[in-house]
């Protein structure tokens, strides 16, 4: 299919969901691709995988009850973000063990709760790689809601998670709150990947989160421009996918998760200074 | 006058076991000291209490602004920031929560940059830099508060030996106007080069000029080693 096609489905009335689900999947990938920045330089993609797994029951009880699935995945992270927050103060216990013990027990409740509800087989699939159809108009407003929100946060709050990500024993010196910082932006992660869950599903969202964020990383030595680049390299990448997922009648997430894995490896091997051809070359 | 620091009867306690008891430090403007003790004697918690960093269990701590130099591993290298962002990051508070930073900001980073002789360096990536000018930015970013006392955290640790000169060098100059508190494993040239010593162990075993400090009883009580020992000889503590 051409690009022109694309476009002319993009428009068609009949096809309402389809520039629906490229907004949706556009605008997570912006909030994912700047809050994934934080995510990667502070080496929490765990993290990242456990607020996009925990974001489930929340889910499930929403999808049982009809209730809003962005209300009810948010409420489910931001929970599982706050004990986080909460046990890792605890030094006897590692973060990723914390981590470990919450996401999967947050997944396994989402399991059995939507197991409660009839057809559960096919909403299942749908929760766990995305689709683009069945958003409501409703979600639109949210999400768009929630971008803004989520990007004035990152701009009021910047100069703090970069103050804590550079060095944290600095940041507590100097006066930081460290524990409302991090809650924050453990709250932040939970709201951009809530938003990218309907489209690109559960389990692929966290390549939205760490995919650009990383690959901008290697192109670039300055924070403001990778921040710029993360967000513009999500944003593409998820025009393309769901471009390429419907032409050729692939499944919208993995097809997105894909094509940022191309540009990734092409960054790897193309990036100006730490590329490996640039490396080889020197 | 007022100390830069003042410790009296500090007793520190980490993870339930006692590490500092009964420790009284006073630091003066013009003071270079360093604090020698093995590990495990409470050198970087010492300096945790100072900044308040760690609950006291008893004791009170008096100081005016304090500038923290910490071991160079406890900052992320590895992040894009230049040096002066590093420099910056110093301001953070004084800055204030959802502001920006202003000219007279950015302008005292550099200032502090200058200070450490990083004033050409100050655009490049932090990960560019070698472990001498990474301790220097670590010290610009104390510096850019104005503190009263500059707290260093073994500074030297895996600094070959020009670096150490310089920074020494450096140190010596800060110390004119302020205190510095410098955590060091390099007895010798903390000998020869700190105004003061602190000898901890737990608590303060002596303090004073190192030329006060010969009686090599209180080095074999702080490193707990035995009369035989190289380091009394490498102090000329004992005779040849």
């Amino acid at each position: 299919m051409s690009p022109w096609q694309f476009l002319a489905d993009l428009t068609n009335p009949d096809l309402a969901f389809l520039p629906k689900a490229l907004t949706i999947a556009v605008l997570s990938a912006i909030m994912c691709g700047v809050v994934g920045c934080y995510v990667v330089l502070r080496g929490m993609a765990f993290i990242g995988d456990a607020v996009a797994h925990a974001v489930f029951p929340g889910l499930a009880i929403a999808f049982l009850f009809s209730g809003s699935l962005v209300l009810g995945g948010t409420i489910a992270g931001v929970v599982t973000a706050l004990l986080v927050t909460v046990f890792a103060q605890n030094r006897r216990l590692k973060e990723d063990s914390v981590i470990g013990i919450f996401f999967v027990a947050a997944f396994a409740l989402g399991i059995v709760i939507i197991s409660r509800a009839p057809g559960y087989a096919g909403s299942l699939q749908q929760f766990l790689f995305g689709s683009i159809t069945g958003i409501p108009d409703r979600d639109l407003y949210v999400v768009g809601g929630t971008t803004i929100a989520v990007l004035l946060a990152v701009f009021l709050l910047h100069k703090e998670f970069v103050a804590v990500t550079l060095d944290r024993e600095m940041a507590r010196a100097l006066g930081l709150r460290t524990f409302w910082l991090d809650l924050m932006l453990y709250v932040l992660v939970t709201l951009a990947v809530v938003m990218a869950v309907q489209t690109i599903g559960n389990i692929l969202v966290l390549a939205l989160l760490i995919t650009p964020a990383a690959t901008a990383r290697l192109l670039t030595d300055r924070l403001a421009v990778m921040m710029a680049l993360a967000p513009a390299i999500g944003a593409g990448c998820a025009l393309i996918g769901l471009y390429l997922s419907w032409s050729w009648d692939l499944p919208v997430g993995g097809t997105i998760v894909l094509t940022l894995t191309g540009a990734f490896l092409v960054a790897h091997l193309a990036a100006p200074r730490h590329g490996l051809i640039a490396r080889l070359a020197a | 006058m007022s100390a830069a620091l003042e410790m009296i009867g500090v007793a520190a306690d980490l993870g339930g076991r006692p590490v500092l008891r009964d420790v009284d430090v006073r630091l003066d403007a013009g003071d270079f000291t360093a604090l020698l003790g093995p590990n495990g004697a409470g050198k970087t918690t010492l300096m945790r209490a100072a900044l308040g960093l760690i609950p006291l269990r008893a004791g009170t701590v008096r100081t005016g602004t304090a500038g923290y130099v910490p071991q160079r591993h406890e900052f992320t290298w590895d992040f894009p920031a230049s040096v002066q962002d590093a420099v910056l990051s110093g301001l953070v508070r004084r800055i204030g929560l959802f502001r920006r930073p202003t000219v007279a900001h950015w302008r005292a980073a550099w200032d502090a940059l200058d200070r450490v002789r990083l004033a050409d360096l100050r655009k490049r990536p932090v990960g560019e830099l070698s472990g001498g000018q990474r301790q220097r930015v670590l010290v610009a970013r104390a510096l850019v508060l104005e503190p009263s006392v500059l707290l260093l955290d073994e500074p030297f640790t895996g600094l070959d030996m020009p670096a150490q000169e310089t920074l020494t060098d450096l140190f010596t100059e800060i110390a004119r106007e302020r205190a510095v508190l410098m955590a060091t494993h390099d007895l010798t040239a903390a000998a020869y080069t700190c105004d003061r010593l602190i000898l901890l162990n737990r608590t303060v075993i002596a303090s004073g000029p190192a030329a006060d400090l010969k009686d090599p009883e209180l080095w074999m009580r702080t490193f707990d080693v035995g009369p035989g020992s190289h380091l009394l000889k490498a102090l000329d503590l004992v005779g040849a």
